[in-house]
């Protein structure tokens, strides 16, 4: 049974677009990592096989004589919509979606889609998702033990890059992570903070987390609604205190109008539902010692 | 993307029949004049992608074409917001009987579609919201296309108007937001005319970035965004950067990183001189990344701060190494670099600036900050 958005190594993971350069790449150090992959899919090469793997017409075939828990899609926008369709119509139930600048109208559909057949998507725009010691779907150096360390706290983050050096920051202070969800840069997306929160809290494998926000949007007043329920203690960094408003900050996500979105108003949100908001990626670790002696005093 | 608003009234509004008022687009005073000629007493606005144009003096009601021609040419000669003035829209008077606002957008929370609309149109959306919440009607869109006339008339129920043309509106608006790959298709004030029409006074459009290889109509008549020269290069280069009044160089991979050494620049007491991110695609392009970075003469120091996750931190570090012999910059540099590719990035860093990058990215911050005090 799978947790998605918690990725598992009884996970079987199918790969759309697997024979492409970064399919392929990504494709064997997720194998390396651990990570269940079944075969991908490309309309092109239907019947041959890849990396060892066979090779799907659609996802549509590939369900017929393979069980896909999780599909990763390595497709490019134009092709995104019929790419996650598919997926969605073979009754796949969890979705990563890696692409960036998927048009915003198409991933409407998408996730219409999902919500009629109950499929769990995280992205678009999405580096993907780890569970240190059992494997990683995505763009993650999930293979790289300096960065990833089994543990138990989990880790939420729209950002990949940011994502990676909390990680590398928590490991480094001896905080392993029981799992990292990716959630995406894109300002609509499918597993939220708040979604992703609610899967950590719901984790026995999970003692605390860290959550690693953006400006832009209200995901994190979201999210701060339900953390104010937890008892888990949660840690977290707001990247774009320095961001000028009304200027985009690479994610098409991170931009401020006035107030809606605005670092300060994240901040408050957060703090006025206990969760421990820290200056730097540095302060994390620490942060999270306290934030963990103080609840088990 | 924005269009001004003649623009979108022209190739979002009239392609489904709502109703505008008779007017012209006029780039020249002369042309504002023939078009007062035309119309009678007229109202001309300043076409810019900037709100509070009325206030900024962007909107003026004119009743003779040599009127016309002097208050065109003041209008044209002005900046609003940041934004030069891009051209005029010249638009025939009419009796208002009542105002109200119309949108259809994103909801992202919702992963749909919001349609607004309110009696009370006029003022600022967000100051209605924040003032008199219950003044705005809602109604979420959660399958595309489907929103019907029926919706329309159940979103406005109850309310004093004339429901039957203001759902005609809003499905016709909605419609134009799924056509046109809006992000946003504002109408306010929508207008009662005292002889009984509804007509858009304004419109306010957002394309989809994203979207634009299959809108190239309504890119092409995008207005203009006014990026400074550096940006311009950048954007032309397929990198995001944006340049800052600070004096501390920024080079950094994905968006979320290269934000946080901004926030730690500025957190430890420094300034950033500029967003520059090389990630994801574009991670291969180090080297035109640091030549725009250092062609800003306020740069006193540098961070290049790299952690790989899908972007190879040697593939970057190289780029760096490679532009720096070609441009030699005469500032100091401080790296903090992990992830994908780091052993060779390390290796290569330590060979070609004789230093090895720091540990953490705030002492790499630090320094760099010591240096342009």
């Amino acid at each position: 049974m799978s947790e998605f958005p918690i990725i598992r190594r009884t996970d079987r993971v199918l790969v759309q677009g697997m024979t492409g350069g970064q399919g392929t790449f990504w494709t064997e150090k997720m194998i390396e990592c651990g990570t269940t992959v079944i075969g991908g899919v490309n309309p092109k090469r239907a019947g041959t096989s890849h990396l060892g793997l066979p090779i799907f017409g659609s996802v549509a075939d590939a369900v017929k004589s393979e069980q896909v828990d999780v599909t990763l899609m390595f497709i490019p926008p134009t092709l995104a919509k019929d790419a996650a369709l598919d997926a969605i119509t073979a009754g796949v139930p969890g979705i990563v979606i890696l692409t960036e600048h998927i048009p915003s109208h198409d991933v409407l559909e998408i996730f219409a889609a999902a919500a009629k057949r109950g499929t769990k998507i995280v992205g678009p725009n999405t580096a993907g998702l780890v569970t240190p010691g059992a494997g990683f779907v995505g763009i993650m150096p999930g293979h790289n033990s300096n960065i990833f360390k089994p543990g138990r706290t989990g880790v939420i983050s729209r950002s990949g890059s940011l994502g990676t050096l909390i990680c590398l920051n928590l490991t480094r202070a001896g905080f392993g992570q029981s799992s990292f969800v990716g959630i995406g840069g894109d300002p609509m997306i499918g597993t939220t903070t708040k979604d992703a929160l609610v899967a950590l809290d719901h984790d026995p494998n999970t003692d605390a987390v860290v959550m690693v926000g953006e400006i832009g949007g209200g995901m994190e007043e979201e999210a701060a609604r339900y953390a104010a329920t937890m008892k888990k203690p949660i840690v977290a960094f707001i990247a774009g205190r320095a961001a000028p408003p009304g200027k985009r900050m690479g994610h098409a996500g991170a931009i401020t109008a006035g107030d809606a979105g605005s670092y300060a108003g994240k901040r408050k949100a957060l703090e006025d539902a206990g969760v421990v908001v820290v200056d730097t990626p540095q302060d994390i670790a620490t942060a999270l010692s306290h934030a963990l002696k103080k609840k088990s005093a | 993307m924005i269009l001004n608003e003649g623009d979108a009234k022209k190739l979002v509004l009239a392609p489904v029949g709502i109703n505008l008022l008779h007017g012209a687009i006029c780039a020249t005073p002369g042309e504002a004049a023939a078009a007062v000629q035309q119309f009678g007493r007229c109202v001309i606005k300043a076409q810019v992608p900037a709100g509070k144009r009325g206030k900024a003096g962007g909107i003026k009601l004119v009743s003779s074409a040599a009127e016309a021609e002097k208050v065109a040419a003041d209008i044209l000669a002005m900046r609003i917001g940041d934004y030069a003035v891009q051209g005029l829209l010249v638009e025939q008077c009419a009796a208002i009987a009542e105002e109200y606002y119309a949108a259809v957008l994103h909801a992202p929370v919702e992963r749909a579609t919001l349609i607004l609309f309110s009696a009370e149109g006029g003022m600022d959306i967000e100051e209605l919201a924040a003032t008199k919440p219950e003044a705005i009607r809602r109604f979420i869109v959660r399958t595309p296309d489907a929103f019907s006339i029926d919706d329309a008339k159940s979103m406005l129920a109850g309310l004093d108007v004339d429901i039957a043309g203001i759902s005609d509106v809003l499905v016709k608006l909605y419609q134009r937001y799924r056509q046109t790959d809006a992000e946003l298709v504002e109408i306010n004030p929508l207008a009662l005319l005292e002889d009984g029409r509804l007509v858009a006074l304004d419109c306010k459009f957002i394309l989809d970035d994203a979207a634009t290889y299959r809108q190239t109509e309504l890119a092409a008549a995008a207005a203009s965004e006014e990026p400074t020269m550096l940006e311009a290069k950048g954007a032309a280069q397929g990198l995001k950067f944006i340049e800052l009044l600070g004096n501390v160089g920024i080079l950094a991979n994905g968006a979320g990183l290269t934000m946080t050494t901004m926030d730690v620049v500025k957190y430890l007491g420094g300034s950033p001189a500029n967003f520059m991110e090389i990630g994801g695609d574009a991670y291969t392009k180090g080297e035109a990344a640091l030549a725009l970075v250092l062609a800003n003469p306020n740069v006193k120091s540098l961070v290049v701060n790299f952690c790989g996750a899908f972007a190879r931190t040697d593939v970057m570090a190289k780029g760096v190494a490679d532009a720096w012999k070609v441009l030699k910059p005469d500032v100091p540099v401080f790296f903090s670099v992990h992830g994908t590719g780091e052993d060779e990035a390390v290796a290569l860093i330590e060979k070609e600036f004789g230093v090895t990058p720091f540990d953490f990215m705030e002492d790499a911050v630090k320094a760099a900050i010591a240096v342009t005090k």
